[in-house]
């Protein structure tokens, strides 16, 4: 008799990533890595001007340069280059000015390219890029949102306006609530904020890079993209290259956080330019490049009104948002604002809630998807002014909060914005949180500096998130006009020695899909870990797919993995029936081991497969293939949810703000790989944190960008951060068999409110009312200076935070 | 991020590399590279030839010449932060150059390289004032010495003449002396917004001599002598000191810009010397 070692289940084992050998030590792929026989590279040449009229262009000199190919310009390229696809208008009339992707007669922002040299080596095709001679003749440039959105100056004259368009929910009209306006007039309490989510740049840490080979049966396309297989049809509608005939692949990618969800001009350019000279080509942008021309994120005014009685029941929320599109509508520019028209009543029952939204043209680079896309602008706002709404009524703010809360027992919930929420702890999140932060401690070190007038004052910043991740419900997606659906697809392959391949239509650049899927599957078919292979990111290899973002690979992809998976092994279950001489629905099958009910007799996972690829004796009508796939489409959105305390110290004397502690539960369901959901939370909050204390995308009144190096434009580095106190509670999602919940973008919605609010509740005893993200010192200590010369001293509270 | 092209030249000696920087072309020196391979890259320079230092043996490392330490150019500021003479006898130059950058960038770049570079956000510039540091200058004519009062002439100009070459530093052994240099910035790998560097003698419980300087509040380091001439004899108390900080700022010309306005970078400058004479005085609030 053996004693059978009882397997250790992979999903829950802290893995370290597949990944990582290979990516540390640079036996990695990325796609200026790829070299091909007699390759061509690109420079672009770009617009130092915001807004201009191209007067004329003469490339006759770097024509005639040494290496040089050929030069191209938007003229050579109009017939062919099309525009750049948006693929979400919002609203039936939305206007969309075109998008050349080389820039014809106008350029609209400063970096738009104007002109496109290929040679022989990338030196000199960069060396020819300077003897581009191009003359412009100025236009007015406007910058400035609200000013953009007054009309004075219009940048598309043939549009008439800047405004694009204008998007509202009413839960009135929607029947999920009251009308906001008599809920506002009904409130003992009205308070009102304006905030500024400043323009972020994604900062990826690989810059964009493309390799296109024309010389096959199919145009091959390399690049550093979140969405080979959206690229691949939206260059094939864009370009009218048949679908068939393109093939994209994304290699290695080095981070996305939404800034290569997008179907750039440069790869429009490089594919066209490698299409003309019959060779491949490469464009690997600078760092400098990447800071002008690839899109930003965030960049809103958000006006916001909430009411509330003042037992701190809140009555009705009111937004008003102008968000900021740039000069140009990119691939989701215009839903990003949309996607957080759901999220600003956050976990909240409110009774009333008005959304509206108008999207507005600058001069400057168009914004698009930034981890969260639209969720933390909308998370911000409602936890930043329900901080503000406790001070007016005198009440600790996790009071306020659970007092507006929806309670554990009443998921699924239907919220004032008309999702479902399909499940929730908010209590056993925060009461996590509080004991962690040991929150009561902090608050009487907060009074005890404050009563001994300490330079260095501590603020407690509360925030709690959900979000709807995991995009999406293809229903849901069509019903708000987005050009696509929110399905995934996998395919899992059984090799005749028992390794498995798992092909997944999501395209990883980071997330450790590679690992996590391997987990998924290895448990399912009882099969070794290091025995499954994940294929991806190639159009060939993985025939469908909706790519990566949105928090939705796992919840999304990885239940496509599971629903391909489950076929296989009802597949295998009739071979191992006809191996064992029995009834298929008398198998069963446990830890890679298939069985006869009730007896001892057995084969195994690999014998199975073994079988089926000789196929000498198959059942009756079967077909010798374990092979299946699966396209997985969500009934509902996942709903991650977390309380992050943050306790922040502000030296009153400088304005230098530090995080003295931070602590964030967060909830994401059944976690598959805890290191992994560790590394999305403490990456998430570093960039969160970022946004609130060091980020921000600044243009002159001219329209050059003011941060084009990281010299101005402060990423932080790990001496920037604290020591991060993560945990988590574990209510599983109710609308997928793994229980999962999207993680990836639950540190950077959670974490920005978290920070500012700590600074203000530092200070907002000196009569700070608020302090404009990024919170640098200097902003501080002039909130500080004017608040104590205007004399605008705050009382304190009645009920002491 | 490609440069435009240039011949490249190493040469062995300090006679060699003097020799190639009077051939008529355009020349930029090489003594680390860390901010003139980005300035290259960035297409804001275009030298015709790039003359590197680095297999100068004789311009690297810290030696004790009787009453003075002297510097070779070419000496690295992670080697600068750790020497055990410099930290001895010349304390601030240490702990400055302890702040510059980041590890890597604290291997690569030189002390020679960083003040010729002479950005006004440099940060050891204001700690040579403080320390009446001599600059040997070598040149087609012979070496001349210049005070590193004098050194610094402008944004990113200094008395080393384009056919001539920062050779070595030469400071006073100070001993009994405390340093301090507090670096004011938003993230830890950044430009000082503003710094103030103190060197402080005291006796009992006075304050006997300070050297106080400042860095980026003007186009070239500045040192506070109203400050220091304040605090010599002071009661080393956190009030008198404060009062004899609070004129930090006058005189200086801070810049504007994403980091702050001149009005609190000159605010921070009183802060910021009051705190750095205080460390280097070792005064420790009861």
């Amino acid at each position: 008799m053996t004693i059978m070692e009882e397997r250790q289940a992979e999903i829950g084992r802290p893995r370290p990533r597949k990944e990582d050998a290979r990516l540390i030590t640079g036996r990695s792929k990325y796609t200026d890595n790829i070299t091909l026989p007699g390759m061509l590279h690109l420079s672009m040449v770009r617009s130092p001007l915001a807004r201009a009229r191209i007067t004329s262009i003469d490339t006759s000199a770097a024509r005639s340069a040494p290496g040089v190919v050929q030069v191209l310009t938007g003229a050579d390229l109009a017939d062919e280059q099309g525009s750049m696809p948006n693929a979400w208008p919002i609203t039936p009339d939305q206007k969309t000015p075109p998008h050349p992707a080389v820039a014809v007669d106008t350029v609209n922002f400063a970096g738009e390219i104007v002109a496109v040299v290929i040679a022989r080596s990338a030196a000199a095709a960069r060396d020819a890029s300077e003897l581009v001679d191009v003359e412009y003749e100025d236009l007015p440039v406007v910058t400035d949102l609200a000013a953009a959105a007054r009309d004075e100056e219009i940048i598309y004259p043939e549009l008439g306006t800047n405004k694009s368009a204008t998007w509202v929910f009413d839960s009135a009209q929607a029947g999920t609530g009251g009308d906001v306006e008599e809920a506002l007039a009904n409130s003992e309490v009205v308070v009102e904020r304006t905030f500024t989510q400043q323009r972020l740049i994604p900062a990826f840490m690989e810059p964009r890079s493309t390799v296109v080979d024309p010389t096959g049966e199919q145009i091959t396309m390399w690049s550093a993209t979140q969405i080979p297989h959206v690229l691949r049809v939206m260059l094939a509608l864009t370009l009218g290259v048949p679908e068939s005939k393109l093939r994209v692949i994304a290699p290695d990618v080095g981070g996305g956080f939404g800034g290569k969800l997008q179907v750039t001009p440069e790869e429009v350019i490089t594919l066209l330019a490698a299409r003309r000279v019959g060779k491949p080509c490469k464009y690997t942008e600078t760092r400098s490049e990447t800071m002008v021309g690839a899109h930003h994120g965030r960049d809103q005014l958000q006006t916001i009104r909430i009411g509330a009685n003042r037992d701190g029941t809140v009555t009705g929320l009111d937004v008003h948002l102008l968000a900021d599109m740039g000069a140009y509508l990119g691939l989701i520019t215009s839903g990003i604002p949309i996607l957080g028209a759901f999220m600003f009543n956050g976990i909240y029952k409110f009774s009333a809630y008005r959304f509206e939204c108008t999207n507005v043209f600058t001069n400057k680079v168009w914004t698009d998807a930034y981890r969260g896309a639209g969720r933390p602008e909308a998370t911000f706002a409602i936890e930043r002014i329900m901080d503000e709404l406790a001070t007016e009524l005198g009440m600790d703010p996790i009071e306020l909060r659970r007092k507006n809360w929806i309670a554990h027992e009443e998921f699924p919930f239907t919220t004032v914005a008309s999702l479902e929420y399909d499940s929730g702890n908010y209590e056993a999140a925060t009461d996590k949180a509080l004991e962690l932060f040991d929150y009561e401690a902090l608050r009487a070190e907060q009074r005890r500096r404050r009563e001994s007038g300490d330079p260095v004052q501590l603020g407690i910043g509360v925030s709690t998130f959900t979000e709807m991740c995991g995009l999406a419900p293809s229903r849901v997606l069509g019903s708000l006009d987005y050009g696509a659906g929110g399905w995934e697809y996998a395919q899992v392959r059984v090799l005749p020695t028992g390794n498995v391949e798992v092909v997944t239509g999501v395209s990883p650049h980071g997330q450790g899909h590679v690992t996590s899927w391997s987990q998924i599957v290895a448990d399912r078919l009882g099969v070794p870990f290091e025995n499954v292979e994940v294929l991806h990111g190639d159009t060939q290899v993985a025939q469908r797919g909706m790519d990566t973002y949105g928090s939705r690979s796992l919840a999304v992809g990885g239940m496509a993995v599971v629903a391909a998976t489950d076929k296989v092994i009802e597949k295998a279950k009739q071979v191992a029936a006809h191996m064992l001489e029995a009834a298929a629905e008398d198998i069963t099958f446990s830890g890679g081991q298939f069985s006869v009910r009730g007896t001892d007799q057995g084969v195994s996972f690999n014998d199975v497969a073994l079988a089926t690829f000789a196929a000498h004796d198959m059942p009756e009508g079967f077909e010798p293939s374990l092979d299946s796939d699966a396209t997985f489409d969500p009934e509902n959105f996942s709903f991650p949810h977390g309380t992050h305390l943050a306790a922040m110290e502000v030296d009153t004397e400088t304005g230098q703000v530090r995080v003295h502690k931070y602590v964030c539960v967060d909830d994401v369901g059944h976690v598959i790989n805890p290191l992994i959901v560790d590394g999305q939370v403490h990456g998430g909050l570093a960039q969160g944190i970022a946004q609130a204390l060091f980020e921000e995308a600044v243009y002159d009144d001219s329209g050059t960008l003011l941060t084009g190096s990281f010299t101005e434009y402060l990423v932080p580095a790990a001496p920037d951060l604290p020591e991060f106190t993560v945990d988590r509670t574990y209510t599983p999602a109710t609308t997928n068999v793994l229980g999962v919940k999207g993680v990836g973008e639950a540190g950077t919605i959670a974490s920005t409110p978290a920070i500012v609010n700590g600074i203000l509740d530092a200070v907002r005893h000196l009569g700070v009312r608020d302090v404009a993200m990024p919170c640098s010192p200097s902003r501080v200590w002039n909130a500080i200076q004017q608040a104590q010369s205007s004399g605008q001293q705050a009382t304190e509270p009645e009920v002491a935070p | 991020m490609i440069p435009s092209q240039f011949e490249f030249q190493a040469p062995t000696t300090v006679d060699e590399a003097v020799g190639l920087l009077a051939n008529g072309m355009d020349v930029k020196v090489l003594a680390g590279g860390q901010s003139l391979l980005p300035v290259l890259k960035l297409r804001m320079a275009d030298p015709e030839m790039v003359v590197s230092l680095n297999k100068v043996d004789a311009l690297r490392g810290v030696r004790r010449e009787g009453e003075h330490l002297v510097i070779g150019a070419m000496t690295t500021h992670a080697e600068v932060a750790t020497d055990p003479l410099l930290s001895a006898h010349a304390g601030l130059l240490s702990k400055v150059a302890a702040t510059i950058a980041d590890p890597q960038v604290r291997n690569r770049g030189t002390i020679g390289g960083a003040v010729v570079h002479a950005d006004p956000a440099g940060d050891m510039g204001g700690a040579l004032l403080a320390a009446d540091a001599q600059m040997t200058i070598a040149g087609p004519s012979g070496t001349r010495t210049v005070a590193a009062a004098d050194f610094f002439v402008d944004f990113f100009t200094t008395a080393v003449d384009e056919d001539e070459l920062l050779t070595e530093i030469r400071v006073p052994v100070f001993d009994g002396w405390g340093a301090d240099y507090q670096k004011f910035t938003r993230v830890a790998q950044q430009w000082s917004i503003v710094a103030a560097g103190a060197m402080v003698r005291t006796t009992g419980d006075q304050i006997a001599e300070a050297r106080v300087v400042l860095t980026n509040m003007d186009s070239v380091p500045r040192r506070a002598t109203a400050v220091e001439q304040a605090l010599a004899g002071t009661a080393l108390t956190e009030e008198a000191v404060a009062s004899a900080c609070a004129a930090a700022a006058e005189g200086t010309n801070p810049t504007d810009d994403l980091n702050g306005d001149a009005n609190y970078r000159r605010h921070l400058a009183t802060v910021l010397t009051r705190r750095a004479v205080l460390a280097a005085a070792g005064y420790r609030s009861s």
